[in-house]
């Protein structure tokens, strides 16, 4: 009996290696969740002592003048909204097309195939690709093309989201519909939506959280600008390359705007991402 | 047979809703041909020499592309590298061996790395990572990896902090979330069956984890590599803060560029033509990279689910 006991060696070696592993997979998890307390803790400690009223009263200032960051923030309200505002519906529209319409034809799988690939795309490539349609053209950087360029990024996010969603709405909710005489687009908008809406909104919300914090994109669109403007036909000043700059400065006092719009930036992207979680793990109602 | 009165509405918004469809089909080929033509310039000048030349000059107008494609792959290899084994491992704690009420919220933890802003990883990585790095960790890197014959030549160097395997450090922090969500997915398709049998006869969680899970989502797990990989090589602004911005070809160690923080860095001070068009058709290189390995890392999830659909 010896040989099958907890002192055979075989046995006593694969415990060893299971405990091992087991060891360093629970180390994994602290590898991963380190960096992300480590981020935040810098940015609550370096940004946070920044954080004043001046902050969202006044515009960014000049080296070695005191200032907030009050029109990056519009800009980048503005931009995200309407970036929002434009490629929600196409978004939305699509998606409904890739669950509702898609069961047959070429297009509804080819679609979701490339979706699913710009999803992950760069969104720097995206940039580049606003700054060749649009602003090369244009021949001068402007808010509207920071605002295409996010709703861009945008599409992707929702139409997956939306995709999913109404896919998760029961068909036999489909078939009272039809069976009661209703239309196919009142079915879709009436009843489909419904079903599916907080998954919808979760969806919309994840794509605010990924373009507010996009930088890369920017650099060919809106540029920056020291001004408060509510102009989008001009370049337009917004957090994310404020920071940029700000923070590449060697001016102490842009450093120190440059860690307070980090923080700004991060708790927005951090708390929109909790709520959308927050919506669609609630129960539909 | 008379059609009915909505029949109108409804051919309308079908129509709608595939205008939208073909609109999101054409937009990857829409990208592809207005870079193409924005950098036909160098594409005509150069040809396909473009991918291998040695030589950035803007005052000579001179342009070749192979120092930002070695930094974009050196970066996302130094990421994978790192990145796939702790992924691994936080998969499996979260599948195999956490309790059900911490998942959840762990799983949203890990998932936060990803929402983090690109902009924060750069500049925390420049402020804060760099300095310790370069102090603490990569003077022994350098120590002990240098008198490898062979691939020594990549590790020498004084250490700077700044530079390619910082880079493809905070890169493997970035795409962590990403291959671990695949990773969780797939591992979660393994019917309990199996494992339970496998339990049955006697083996330990991590025999189980690599003679039966890891072999039946293997797929899977490539395509969340690949995944992985695709995000890894078109990151921008973390990359930019950190990477030097040096058109450099060397040790690992020392600052380098990738194309995409190249394109960041010098885009809006690019005035003339060519330069411009040598940074585009950068950007076509890495749009054409990142597409091929999201395309594969799709595909090859896709056979996954079919499989999976086929067997059960």
């Amino acid at each position: 009996m010896s040989t099958l006991g907890m002192n055979n060696p075989i046995y006593r070696r694969r415990s060893r290696v299971n405990k091992a592993m087991l060891a360093l997979s629970f180390l994994a998890v602290v590898f991963g969740l380190f960096w992300l307390f480590w981020i935040i803790a810098t940015l609550l400690y370096k940004g946070g002592a920044q954080f004043t009223f001046t902050l969202f009263t006044q515009v960014t200032p000049p080296p070695g003048s005191p200032g907030g960051l009050i029109n990056a923030i519009v800009g980048s309200g503005l931009m995200a909204g309407v970036g929002t505002l434009i490629g929600t519906p196409v978004g939305i529209m699509a998606g409904t097309y890739l669950a509702e319409y898609g069961r047959r034809g070429w297009l509804a799988p080819a679609t979701r195939f490339i979706n699913d690939v710009l999803l992950s795309a760069p969104s720097i490539v995206v940039g580049l690709f606003i700054y060749t349609v649009y602003v090369a053209q244009a021949k001068h950087f402007s808010g509207w093309a920071g605002a295409i360029v996010l709703s861009v990024l945008v599409v992707p996010v929702v139409v997956r989201t939306t995709d999913d969603m109404l896919k998760l709405v029961p068909n036999s909710l489909r078939e009272a519909c039809a069976a009661l005489g209703c239309p196919e687009w009142k079915m879709i908008t009436l009843v489909c939506y419904r079903a599916a809406r907080s998954g919808i909104v979760t969806g919309v919300l994840l794509a605010i959280a990924r373009i507010v914090g996009e930088t890369a994109p920017l650099v060919f669109t809106a540029l920056n600008s020291q001004f408060m403007t509510w102009n989008m036909n001009a370049p337009m000043a917004n957090l994310p390359m404020t920071i940029y700059q700000y923070a590449m400065s060697p001016y102490d006092d842009w450093q120190h705007l440059a860690w307070a719009g980090a923080l700004l930036i991060t708790l927005v992207v951090l708390v929109v991402n909790i709520v959308a979680r927050a919506l669609f793990s609630r129960p539909n109602v | 047979m008379k059609k009915p009165k909505h029949a109108f509405a409804d051919m309308l918004f079908r129509n709608a809703t595939r205008f939208f469809a073909f609109a999101v089909f054409c937009l990857l080929l829409a990208i592809l041909i207005s870079l193409a033509f924005g950098s036909t310039t160098t594409l005509h000048k150069y040809g396909l020499s473009f991918l291998w030349t040695n030589d950035w000059d803007p005052v000579n107008s001179q342009f070749g592309a192979l120092v930002p494609i070695f930094g974009t792959l050196a970066t996302s290899i130094v990421a994978l590298v790192i990145a796939v084994p702790v992924s691994f491992g936080i998969a499996m704690f979260l599948t195999e061996l956490s309790p059900a009420w911490l998942r959840r919220p762990l799983g949203i933890a890990i998932e936060m790395l990803a929402a983090i802003p690109s902009i924060i990883y750069g500049m925390w990585g420049l402020f804060i990572f760099a300095p310790l790095f370069q102090h603490y960790v990569e003077p022994y890197l350098i120590h002990a990896l240098s008198p490898i014959p062979g691939i020594g030549f990549m590790f020498k160097g004084p250490a700077f902090g700044i530079g390619v395997f910082t880079a493809g450090g905070i890169l493997a922090v970035m795409i962590i979330p990403f291959i671990t969500a695949v990773m969780r997915d797939v591992f979660e398709l393994v019917p309990s069956l199996l494992k339970e049998s496998a339990y049955g006869l006697g083996g330990t969680t991590w025999e189980v984890m690599c003679k039966v899970v890891l072999p039946y989502t293997r797929i899977g797990v490539i395509g969340g590599i690949m995944l992985g990989l695709g995000r890894a090589l078109g990151e921008t602004m973390a990359v930019t803060f950190v990477i030097g911005n040096a058109f450099r070809l060397g040790s690992l160690f020392q600052p380098g560029n990738s194309i995409a923080s190249a394109l960041a860095n010098q885009f809006a001070e690019a005035s003339d033509a060519t330069h411009r068009s040598a940074l585009i058709e950068l950007g076509l290189i890495l749009f054409l990279i990142t597409t091929i390995v999201l395309a594969l890392s799709k595909l090859l999830l896709l056979r996954l689910a079919k499989s999976e659909g086929a067997r059960s």
